[in-house]
């Protein structure tokens, strides 16, 4: 029985304008709470709070090795430093510091990579982040997560404070569709059903779930029930949540603005395999850079569009 | 522990830091033995006379830091701790041994009295650059000291952090080049010279003193200058032998990385009594 969408999906505020309003919200309750940025403030929107607690505030430069780790000693002298740069550099260039100084001793950094995926756009491969989640999820302790709106940026840079591990938390450029009302709950390391479903489940994070729930909507017409999970927490993982939705459905597409080959996928598809094996398909970016663009041009071309995740589920349900 | 400045009781303290760092690292069978002993005057110096710090608090919020950002000298820093206090001496001889709180290189999950975990070089200057930050937040007047060696500075984030440190006007941060001259693959001069090192900081905007490293009266006196600098950080260029104290290994690029032999290590040991 089709059921009439709940969601309107009209577009919100970036991730990133989101990121940066909420962790002014959060420097006016937590005196900690620090900010380094290198030469992209206006960007990553930490703008803001530069503007309402400038001692508070480090610039950097363009220099994402040393903000890393001058972070990790701002956070074991006892403040909250949320470092925060495109997502292609703070990983790439600031990786063995996350890996050294951040994840491996546990310091309580927050590393906020905004224009994160390939919808960054026209500026092109170079500032593009596709590797960012395989290489954050391969560092012990560290927590990732990929909000998918602005109502879920808000809640987990709030969240984020009470959590004593570092984080990654991926944020995007371009304004996204909002899935959440203000009342939903987040809770870091749980995933959110978003749409119940019963035929097959699409799992996604970031701005790959909105268009999950396009094309839940487009397959509901059709009589397929699909369950879309937001998994916003990529690690640690909610296995739980991929078990049930592998034993109820038994299909799994997994969606993601991401390499697939090191992105969520892998870790969904190794929880599947360790607790129960079903056939699944991936949409996202398939091995390789991408190019110039408008964001919604590269997203067509790259593969990260409702049409796209209706395919993978009809290959997945021919398989089941 | 009983602080002193005392040169007599600073120089008896730092021949028993020899003679750990020797005993350790022969027991071990690997390790740094060179670049611990070059360093052994500047910790003391530091740990017993210039650092406010608790053993038996480790975690006071007013105390001063020390960060050694040369990983590998670990050997030295643990003998200064096991003979404050912080950690069992009895056990310095476990040395990168399974199990051991005295890892292969610092590690704050073994030792949590240690203020960093450093072993992958270029680090610990930006640590403890973030340290000074919060300090200043806090309002508290603590100092982070931090030892970097000549071959790590090669890394680039030390410039990075050099930059940052004098743009930010961190002047409660000392910094300090335990300058041997050798790395691992022979003389800094023949890998990639730092001249004029010198020079290099001062043009960076630090506070630039140059000392002789095994000098006890010049270390004091240059971080008695340094806590007197404001507006800019401090880096002490501290020329230093490598193996300083163990004639066969003094100068010596081959004890960079290998530990003495048992018949090395008694030679060593009657010349430290």
């Amino acid at each position: 029985m089709p059921t009439k969408s709940k969601f309107e999906l009209k577009l919100g505020a970036a991730t990133r304008e989101a990121f940066g309003r909420a962790v002014v919200e959060l420097g006016r309750v937590n005196p900690n709470v620090v900010v380094c940025d290198a030469d992209l403030s206006k960007s990553t929107m930490t703008s803001y709070f530069a503007k309402e607690f400038p001692d508070r505030f480090f610039e950097c430069g363009i220099a994402e090795a040393n903000m890393t780790a001058i972070g990790a000693g701002l956070a074991m002298a006892g403040k909250l430093p949320f470092v925060s740069s495109f997502s292609c550099f703070a990983m790439n260039k600031g990786f063995e510091q996350l890996r050294t100084t951040v994840a491996y001793p546990g310091v309580n950094v927050k590393v906020v990579g905004t224009h994160s995926g390939i919808s960054i756009g026209e500026d092109g491969p170079s500032q593009m982040s596709i590797e960012d989640i395989g290489l954050a999820c391969s560092l012990p302790g560290l927590t990732v997560v990929s909000p998918a709106d602005e109502v879920a940026m808000k809640a987990i840079i709030h969240l984020s404070a009470g959590h004593p591990h570092p984080m990654f938390i991926r944020a995007g450029r371009i304004k996204a569709p909002v899935i959440y009302t203000q009342d939903q709950k987040f809770e870091i390391g749980k995933a959110i059903e978003v749409v119940p479903g019963s035929d097959v489940t699409v799992i996604a994070h970031g701005l790959l779930v909105a268009e999950a729930i396009r094309a839940q909507e487009a397959l509901d017409a059709e009589g397929i029930s699909v369950r879309v999970i937001d998994m916003h927490t990529i690690k640690p993982l909610d296995e739980a949540a991929i078990e049930r939705a592998a034993r109820e459905t038994g299909a799994i597409v997994v969606a993601e603005e991401h390499l697939t080959e090191t992105g969520l996928g892998v870790r969904v598809a190794q929880a599947a395999a360790k607790s129960r094996p079903v056939p699944m398909e991936f949409a996202g970016i398939d091995n390789t850079y991408a190019e110039s663009g408008t964001p919604d041009e590269l997203l067509d071309k790259y593969g990260l569009r409702a049409t796209n995740i209706t395919a993978a589920i009809r290959r997945v349900l021919a398989r089941k | 522990m009983q602080k002193t400045s005392n040169p007599a009781e600073l120089r008896a303290i730092a021949k028993q830091i020899r003679r750990h760092i020797i005993e350790m690292t022969g027991a071990a069978k690997s390790g740094h033995p060179g670049g611990s002993l070059s360093a052994v005057e500047i910790l003391v110096t530091l740990y017993w006379d210039v650092l406010r710090h608790d053993p038996a608090n480790p975690k006071w919020p007013d105390r001063d830091r020390f960060i050694l950002s040369k990983g590998h000298a670990a050997p030295v820093l643990y003998a200064v701790m096991a003979e404050c206090g912080y950690t069992p001496a009895d056990q310095l001889n476990t040395l990168r041994r399974l199990g051991s709180i005295y890892q292969g290189h610092p590690d704050i999950r073994f030792i949590p009295s240690l203020e960093a975990s450093t072993g992958s070089l270029g680090q610990g200057l930006s640590l403890a650059l973030g340290m000074g930050l919060a300090a200043k937040l806090d309002g508290r007047d603590s100092r982070t000291y931090v030892m970097l060696g000549d071959g790590e500075i090669q890394e680039g984030q030390i410039w990075e952090a050099a930059m940052f440190g004098a743009y930010h006007k961190v002047d409660n941060v000392v910094a300090i080049v335990d300058y041997n001259k050798i790395q691992l693959d022979g003389f800094v001069k023949d890998i990639m010279d730092l001249e004029p090192l010198d020079e290099k900081w001062r043009s960076f905007g630090w506070h630039t003193l140059v000392i002789d490293g095994h000098d006890l009266a010049a270390i004091k006196g240059a971080f008695t200058a340094a806590a007197a600098t404001k507006g800019k950080p401090t880096v002490l260029i501290a020329n230093t032998v490598k193996g300083k104290g163990v004639s066969f290994m003094e100068n010596n690029p081959k004890y960079h990385g290998v530990a003495p032999t048992p018949d090395e290590v008694q030679v060593a040991l009657k010349e430290l009594l």
